[in-house]
C-alpha cells in the first residue's frame, strides 16, 4: 500500500536521511525503532510531505510521488489518503474536542456539518472521549487529548495512520490508555506505521518492524523474529538499552 | 468650592460630554476599525514572507512608529494643501489615527501570529486544509486571542490620543474643553473634569476588555 523508496533528506550539513526504503502492507502494523536522532520523526514528516525529502520515491496506492516534484494538488491527494499523529497532539487550541474532529472534514472534504457531526461524535466514542465532546483541549489532560488526535485522524477515514511516538509526551500512568486505543485499531485491521520506543507495544501488535540508526534502516523484518533473532549486533544492543524502560508493564515505584 | 464653579463644572459637563459622544467616540471606533484592518493586512504579509509586500510594510511601520503623531497630524492638515489636497479636519484625523494606530497595532499581531505553534498548521495540513483554510480558521483566531489584551490597550490609549486632534480644529471634547476655559478662566477644574471623563471612558473600555478576556479564556489557551 505504502512503498518508500531510498528517501534522502539533508538538513544543511547533516544528513538525516541516508537512503531510507520500507514498504507497508495493507492492514499492517509496522512500528519503526530507532536511537533518539537517527531521523525517525524526519522520516515520517517526509513522508506526509512536512518536509520535502530530497530524493527518493513514495508510492501509495500504485502512485507515485517525487518529493520536491510533488504539485500541490499531489500532495493533498496524498495526504487525503493519510492521517498523521504527532507526539505533542497538536489539537487545534481553539476548538472543542468536537471540533478538532469535525474541521478537517467540514471545511477540506466540505462534508455536510450535521453528517461531519455524526462521525466525530463515532469517532470521539471510539477513542472513549464521547463525554469530552464539548471541552477544549486546555481542559483535557495528555492521554486524552492524544485519544482526540486519534479520532482525528480516524475522522477522515485514511488508509493509512502515521503515528510519531504518539506516547512519549505523556506521563506514564496516561500511555496506557492511548496504547489500547492503538491496539484496538490495529485489532480492526487499520494499516499503521508507528515511531515507538514502547517495546512491549511493538512486540505485540506490530506485524513488521524496522530498526533504524543514523538515517539508514539497519534491519527489517516480521515482528516475531526480529524480536525473537535480530540478526544485526547493533539492534541487539539497542533492545538491550530500551528492553527494560517504560512499557505497557505496571511501573514499580 | 463656590458655587459660582460648581454650576460651571454641572453647565459644562454636557457641553464636554456631547463632543464626546459625537466626535471622540466615532473618531475612535472608525479610526481603529480601519487600523483593524490595516494590522491585520501588514501583519499577514509579513508572516507569510511576499517579499515586496513585506518590505513596503516593513517601510510603512518604520516611518509611522518612528515620528509623532502629532507631526503626522499636521502634515495631512496643514502640509497637504500645500499639494493641493484639502481635507475636513475630521477625515484627516480619521486618516491619520487609522494609519497610525495601524502600524502599531500590526506589530501586535505580527507577533500574535508568530507565537501560534507551526505544529497547529502542521496538524491543519495534515487533515486536508489548505494554507489559507488553516490561516483563517486556526492561526488567526489563536492569534487574536493572544492579541486581544495588547490591542484593548492600544484601544484605550487611542480615546486619550485623540485630544490631539484639538491641533487640527477638530472639535471633541479636548477642544471643547479649552473654549469653556476661554470665556470661563476655570483651566484647574475644567481640565480635571475632562480628565475625568476620559477616566470614564478608559474604565468602561478596561471593564469591556475584562469581560471579552474571559469569553475567549478557553479560545486557544496556552497550555498543552
Ligand atoms: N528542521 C531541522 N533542522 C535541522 N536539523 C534537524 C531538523 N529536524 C531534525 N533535525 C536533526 O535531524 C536529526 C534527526 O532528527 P529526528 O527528529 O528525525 O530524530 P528522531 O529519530 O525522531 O529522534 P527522537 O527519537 O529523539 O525523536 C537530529 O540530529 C536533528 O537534530
Ligand atoms: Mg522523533
Amino acid at each position: 500500500m505504502l512503498e518508500v523508496k531510498n528517501l534522502r533528506k539533508r538538513f544543511g550539513e547533516l544528513e538525516v536521511l541516508k537512503g531510507v526504503s520500507l514498504s507497508v502492507n495493507n492492514g499492517d502494523v509496522v512500528a519503526i525503532l530507532g536511537p533518539s536522532g537517527s531521523g525517525k520523526t524526519t522520516l515520517l514528516r517526509c513522508i506526509n510531505f512536512l518536509e520535502t525529502a530530497d530524493g527518493g520515491e513514495l508510492v501509495l496506492d500504485g502512485e507515485s510521488f517525487a518529493p520536491g516534484k510533488a504539485k500541490r494538488s499531489d500532495i493533498a491527494r496524498f495526504r487525503r489518503k493519510t492521517a498523521f499523529v504527532f507526539q505533542n497532539y497538536n489539537l487545534f487550541r481553539n476548538k472543542t474536542a468536537l471540533q478538532n474532529v469535525t474541521e478537517g472534514l467540514i471545511v477540506a472534504r466540505k462534508t455536510p456539518r450535521a453528517r461531519a457531526e455524526e462521525i466525530g461524535r463515532k469517532m470521539l466514542e471510539k477513542v472513549g472521549l464521547s463525554d469530552r465532546a464539548d471541552h477544549y483541549p486546555s481542559q483535557l489532560s495528555g492521554g486524552q487529548q492524544q485519544r482526540v488526535a486519534i479520532a482525528r485522524a480516524l475522522a477522515t477515514d485514511p488508509e493509512i495512520i502515521l503515528f510519531d511516538e504518539p506516547t512519549s509526551a505523556l506521563d506514564p500512568e496516561l500511555i496506557g490508555e492511548v496504547l489500547a486505543v492503538m491496539r484496538q485499531l490495529a485489532e480492526e485491521g487499520m494499516t499503521m506505521l508507528v515511531v515507538t520506543h514502547e517495546l512491549s507495544f511493538a512486540k505485540s501488535v506490530a506485524d513488521q518492524v524496522v530498526f533504524m540508526e543514523a538515517g539508514q534502516v539497519v534491519e527489517a523484518g516480521p515482528a516475531g523474529p526480529f524480536f525473537m533473532f535480530p540478526r544485526e549486533e547493533r539492534t541487539r544492543a539497542f533492545l538491550r538499552t530500551i528492553s527494560g524502560e517504560s512499557g505497557e508493564q505496571p511501573v514499580d515505584r | 468650592m463656590s458655587e459660582r464653579l460648581w454650576n460651571i463644572l454641572v453647565d459644562s459637563f454636557g457641553k464636554i460630554l456631547l463632543p464626546g459622544l459625537t466626535m471622540t467616540i466615532p473618531l475612535t471606533v472608525i479610526a481603529f476599525s480601519f487600523a483593524m484592518v490595516i494590522a491585520i493586512a501588514v501583519a499577514l504579509v509579513q508572516y507569510a514572507n511576499i517579499r515586496v509586500l513585506k518590505q513596503i510594510a516593513r517601510f510603512y511601520i518604520w516611518v509611522i512608529r518612528g515620528t509623532p503623531l502629532l507631526v503626522q497630524l499636521y502634515v495631512i492638515f496643514y502640509g497637504l494643501p500645500g499639494v493641493g489636497i484639502v481635507l475636513d479636519p475630521f477625515p484627516a484625523a480619521v486618516i491619520v489615527f487609522s494609519i497610525n494606530e495601524g502600524a502599531y497595532c500590526a506589530e501586535t499581531m505580527r507577533a500574535a501570529l508568530e507565537s501560534v505553534p507551526v505544529g497547529q498548521l502542521e496538524a491543519g495540513y495534515c487533515v486536508g486544509m489548505s494554507y489559507l483554510q488553516v490561516m483563517r480558521r486556526i492561526v488567526l483566531p489563536q492569534a487574536f486571542r493572544t492579541a486581544f489584551p495588547p490591542l484593548s490597550n492600544s484601544l484605550i490609549a487611542m480615546v486619550k490620543d485623540t485630544s490631539l486632534a484639538a491641533n487640527i480644529t477638530v472639535m471633541e471634547m479636548f477642544m471643547a474643553t479649552q473654549r469653556i476655559v476661554a470665556s470661563t478662566y476655570e483651566p484647574l477644574a475644567l481640565y480635571v473634569e475632562v480628565g475625568l471623563i476620559y477616566l470614564l471612558f478608559s474604565t468602561v473600555l478596561t471593564k469591556v476588555q475584562r469581560i471579552g478576556e474571559k469569553r475567549l479564556a478557553h479560545y486557544g489557551a496556552q497550555k498543552e
